[in-house]
């Protein structure tokens, strides 16, 4: 198959400055066919059905665009909760600022260590899902990262972890380009918490691999930093067993550009897909939540809840699909995508989708885009809250859903600070 | 207390005047009523006192002890004592009622210049005062107004009252989708706030509300104005002959 003349041309400016490590077979073999997926497919651009949102030249260029650091002087995320720190910074794992990678229940290893082993359980998984992702929609970004990754962590929960693992993403050179890849299973009646903060690079391309074994359960709480100028686009291939459960939830609050994929596949019956995200942006943000949920199985459930607040011409969005297979009767899917526009400038996309191949399926789906309640604007300020306060208020009530979404609540809590202050620091 | 003089409005998005030069004039320490037909203009009149967006002052004014009201903002409205309690409270998701309270009392307080209230006292304040409104714990936690019956909001409503302790309280159409425990509920709660010093507006189409909240002087209000004014034999006129007789009487 001969690629378009744009995708190629992309897909070999790309590949001309990238160097592949030497691993061993298995990982060699890994990145070889990766790679093999990336020349099949091509590099995205803007006239790709599936990027007609979102302009990927900035992700897909072979010298990404410098991105000034951001000073952030306040309290660091997930402070108060007693948690596992393993720090990357501008994409490389750091040791020193690291805890020690041993926890209760939980194996920890490095990906750069396990790519140089002969044989490692990671084998079955590390490209593995991503590749399934592929199709029915290509993500040769997804791809390009498997070939090329050379950090990340990779993480075997075998029990109940005793506590959560927070990846810190430290972003130092307004040069980095960095691509992080991170292998978790999590086996049978597992429980594993990952949370993540932090801008990661001035471009950062990050997949997740998270293999959840039956009645195994995932919770996943990330914030994608501070920073004003970077760009990222990461995603996470997600399997789910019988009676698991995945939960996910993203905080996105400024960044240029931000495209967070999200591949499911519930195959197991009984299983539980949650995946949420809030994003604030103001004035140069562009940020693309693209979501693909497969129903395999009985009696699932899955839950999409993205919330964007938007001002000054910021650009919010929304792909989300949800697939229910011939047999995968029983299925209870949600999907709502809303945005909360806070001027005239701002934009919000939303493409909504949903194929359905089983006749006994419960599945909804809602998008919205809108401005402050009056009403309920009125209704504070005659309480006594001025305008900007109530204004927030509305927002916070806005994006409830979606921070919902977070079981743990001192997690929760510690997002909801997060946004106050975002708030509270545009109003100067 | 609160001095409304000729006040004339009309609807900013189009050429209808509702207020045609309303006169009122309420001292401290008095509870009047304005009862009048439908359209008759009440409700605009709660709104445009309290600041709501959507309204022309054309001509008159109000004040509240002595200062002018109509080009504040609502909070400074409130913040200056003037408080209404709505026809149709306002549900707000993801909010709890008691973020909700403190938030207010601080905003008024901090506008004020006071102090603003710890948590720890604020939380006593409003259990006692949630207790004789019979409003649980529960319903402190939830969001704002979201999934209460109409009973509940309006209960919310007078429970805000209670704790920002207003001056001025224009109470509109409060009985509207209240049955006759809530409305003793609601009204002995407003009865408890009545004191020298804050004067009420009770804004109804029905009589039976004052029978529990005991009015010093009744308003009729047709078409913009206020046509008649009396004592609580007043709105017994009305409950028994309607309006018709009245308006017929003014015309």
């Amino acid at each position: 198959m001969v690629l378009p003349a744009l995708n190629q041309d992309a897909t070999d400016a790309r590949l001309a400055n990238m160097t592949m490590s030497d691993g061993g077979v298995w990982a060699n073999t890994a990145r070889e066919s990766a790679l093999a997926r990336v020349k099949a497919m091509g590099l995205p651009t803007a006239r790709d059905e599936y990027w007609k949102y979102t302009n990927p030249a900035n992700l897909v260029m072979a010298n990404p665009p410098e991105a000034a650091l951001h000073d952030n002087d306040s309290v660091p995320l997930y402070d108060g909760i007693d948690r596992l720190k393993v720090v990357f910074v501008d994409g490389v794992f750091d040791a020193d600022a690291s805890d020690d990678l041993s926890l209760e229940g939980v194996e920890i290893e490095r990906l750069a260590d396990v790519l140089e082993m002969d044989i490692h359980w990671a084998k079955d998984l590390y490209g593995v899902l991503e590749a399934r992702g592929q199709t029915p929609v290509e993500r040769p970004l997804a791809a390009l990262n498997t070939a090329y990754a050379s950090d990340g962590l990779v993480i075997r929960a075998t029990g109940q972890a005793s506590k959560p693992i927070a990846l810190i993403y430290k972003h130092e050179s307004t040069t980095s380009d960095a691509i992080l890849h991170h292998v978790i299973r999590v086996e049978e009646g597992a429980d594993l918490t990952v949370l993540e903060n932090g801008p990661a690079a001035a471009r950062f391309n990050k997949a997740m691999e998270v293999d959840v074994a039956d009645k195994g359960a995932f919770h996943h709480v990330r914030a994608q930093g501070r920073d004003h100028e970077r760009r990222a686009n990461t995603h996470i291939f997600g399997r789910l067993g019988t009676e698991s459960i995945f939960k996910s939830f993203t905080l996105t609050a400024n960044g240029r550009l931000t495209r967070n994929e999200v591949v499911l596949e519930l195959t197991g019956d009984d299983a539980q897909a949650h995946v949420a995200g809030a994003a604030l942006g103001d004035g140069d943000f562009h940020h693309d939540d693209t979501v693909f949920i497969t129903h395999d199985a009985v009696n699932c459930e899955s839950r999409q809840v993205f919330k964007k607040v938007l001002r000054n011409g910021a650009v919010g969005v929304f792909q989300g699909k949800i697939l229910v297979q011939p047999d995968a009767q029983k299925t209870d899917g949600y999907q709502i995508s809303q945005s909360l526009l806070l001027d005239d400038d701002s934009q919000f996309l939303a493409k909504p989708e949903l194929e359905i191949y089983a006749d006994d399926v419960a599945c909804s789906h809602g998008s919205t885009s809108g401005a402050i309640d009056e009403d309920a604007l009125f209704y504070l300020r005659s309480r006594g809250v001025p305008e900007g306060p109530a204004t927030d208020l509305l927002v916070l009530s806005f994006l409830a859903e979606a921070i919902d979404e977070i079981e743990d609540e001192a997690i929760a809590d510690d997002i909801l600070s997060r946004l106050e202050g975002w708030l509270a620091r545009r109003r100067g | 207390m609160l001095e409304i003089n000729n006040l004339h409005v009309k609807l900013e998005e189009e050429d209808k005047q509702i207020l045609k030069g309303v006169d009122l004039s309420l001292e401290p320490g008095t509870v009047h009523a304005i009862m009048g037909p439908n359209g008759s203009g009440k409700s605009t009149l709660s709104y445009v006192l309290s600041g709501r967006d959507g309204y022309e002052v054309t001509d008159g004014a109000a004040t509240l002890e002595g200062e002018d009201i109509l080009d504040l903002d609502p909070e400074e409205r409130a913040a200056a004592g003037l408080f209404l309690a709505f026809q149709y409270p306002i549900e707000i998701p993801g909010v709890g009622n008691m973020t909700f309270l403190r938030t207010a009392v601080n905003a008024q307080r901090k506008a004020r210049g006071e102090e603003e209230l710890s948590a720890g006292d604020f939380l006593k304040i409003v259990r006692e005062k949630a207790k004789s409104l019979k409003i649980d714990a529960d319903m402190l936690k939830r969001p704002v107004n979201v999934g209460f019956s109409g009973g509940e909001k309006k209960r919310n409503e007078i429970l805000q009252m209670a704790m920002l302790e207003p001056k001025m309280c224009i109470l509109d159409e409060t009985d509207s989708g209240l049955d006759v425990d809530a409305m003793k509920l609601v009204s002995e709660g407003v009865n408890a706030l009545r004191s020298e010093g804050r004067a009420f507006l009770v804004i109804t189409h029905y009589q039976r509300l004052l029978d529990h909240i005991k009015p010093d002087v009744v308003h009729i209000m047709a078409d913009g104005r206020i046509v008649k004014s009396g004592g609580p034999e007043l709105a017994l006129e009305v409950e028994n002959n309607g309006y018709a007789d009245i308006l017929a009487e003014v015309a």
